[in-house]
C-alpha cells in the first residue's frame, strides 16, 4: 500500500519535472533557432560545418539542451517508477498545454483559437490513446 | 510548405514514439531506482535498448531542431503528434493488438488536431534571424 503510494508520487512528481523542463527546454530551443534561421537554407548557402557551429555557439540552444537533458532523466526516473502508459500520456499531454501558454507568453507567438483546438484536440486525444 | 518540410515533420513523427518505446523497454530491464541510488540512472545509458532509444532520440532532436528553425513552436509540436497515431496502427495492424474504443477516439482526436493547426500558417512570430541574407556577418548570439 505504502510502496504503491510512493510510486505514485514519484510517477507524478517526476511529470511535473518533465513539464516544467520540457516547456522551458522547447521554449529556449525554438528561440535559439529562430535566431539562427531555415537551417536547411543555411546549410545550402554556408554549409554543414557552419551551421553546426551557430547550433552549438547559441545561448538558448545550449541551455535548452540542458532543460531537455533534465525533462530526459525525469522520464528515465518516472518510467523506472510508474508505467508508461501513465507517465508518456500525462508528461506529454500536460506539456502540449504549457507550451501553448509558454509559446504565447515568451515567444509572441500568435496562438489563435485554431491552434488552440489543436493542442487540446491533441492533448485530448495522447490521454485517450493510453486506454 | 514544400515535400522537405512535410519530410522533416515526418522525421519528428517518428523517430520520437519509436526512442520513447525503446527506452520504456530497457528502463523495465534496469528496474526501479531511487533517489538515493540516483547514480544508477545515469549508467542506465549502458542498457543496450536504452542506448539505442538514444539514437532514435537523436534522430528526433535534429529533425526537431530543422523544423523549429523554420516554423512557430505551436505548430512542430501537434503537427508532429502524428507519431502516436502511427503507433497505434502499427500495433493494430502489424502486431494484431485489439485496439480499444477509447483509443480510436484518441486517433481521431489527435488526427483532428494534426489537420487544425496544419491548415494554418507554420509561422506567425517575427523572432529576428541572424542569417537571413548572405552578407550579414556571422555572430552567434
Amino acid at each position: 500500500m505504502i510502496k504503491h503510494a510512493i510510486s505514485n508520487l514519484n510517477g507524478w512528481l517526476a511529470i511535473l519535472a518533465i513539464v516544467l523542463s520540457s516547456s522551458a527546454g522547447d521554449v529556449l530551443l525554438s528561440r535559439g533557432m529562430k535566431q539562427i534561421g531555415d537551417l536547411g537554407e543555411l546549410r545550402r548557402r554556408r554549409g554543414l560545418g557552419f551551421v553546426l557551429l551557430q547550433v552549438v555557439r547559441n545561448r538558448h540552444f545550449l541551455i535548452g539542451v540542458v532543460c531537455m537533458a533534465v525533462s530526459f532523466y525525469s522520464l528515465l526516473f518516472g518510467l523506472s517508477w510508474n508505467e508508461v502508459s501513465l507517465i508518456g500520456p500525462a508528461a506529454a499531454s500536460l506539456t502540449f498545454v504549457a507550451n501553448a501558454f509558454a509559446a504565447r507568453i515568451f515567444l509572441h507567438e500568435h496562438v489563435d483559437r485554431r491552434r488552440w483546438a489543436a493542442a487540446l484536440c491533441v492533448a485530448a486525444g495522447v490521454v485517450l490513446m493510453a486506454f | 510548405m514544400n515535400s522537405r518540410k512535410y519530410l522533416v515533420l515526418a522525421g519528428v513523427s517518428v523517430f520520437a514514439p519509436l526512442g520513447d518505446s525503446l527506452l520504456s523497454y530497457g528502463m523495465k530491464q534496469v528496474g526501479n531506482i531511487s533517489l538515493k541510488n540516483f547514480p544508477d540512472l545515469l549508467l542506465a545509458i549502458t542498457n543496450p535498448w536504452v542506448g539505442l532509444g538514444i539514437v532514435f532520440l537523436c534522430g528526433f532532436f535534429a529533425s526537431y531542431m530543422i523544423a523549429l528553425s523554420w516554423a512557430d513552436l505551436t505548430y512542430v509540436l501537434p503537427a508532429s503528434s502524428l507519431g502516436y497515431v502511427l503507433l497505434a496502427l502499427i500495433a493494430r495492424f502489424a502486431l494484431h493488438e485489439r485496439i480499444s474504443l477509447m483509443r480510436w477516439l484518441g486517433i481521431a482526436l489527435v488526427s483532428a488536431g494534426v489537420g487544425f493547426v496544419t491548415s494554418g500558417p507554420e509561422r506567425t512570430s517575427g523572432a529576428p534571424r541572424q542569417f537571413a541574407n548572405d552578407d550579414v556577418a556571422a555572430e552567434p548570439s
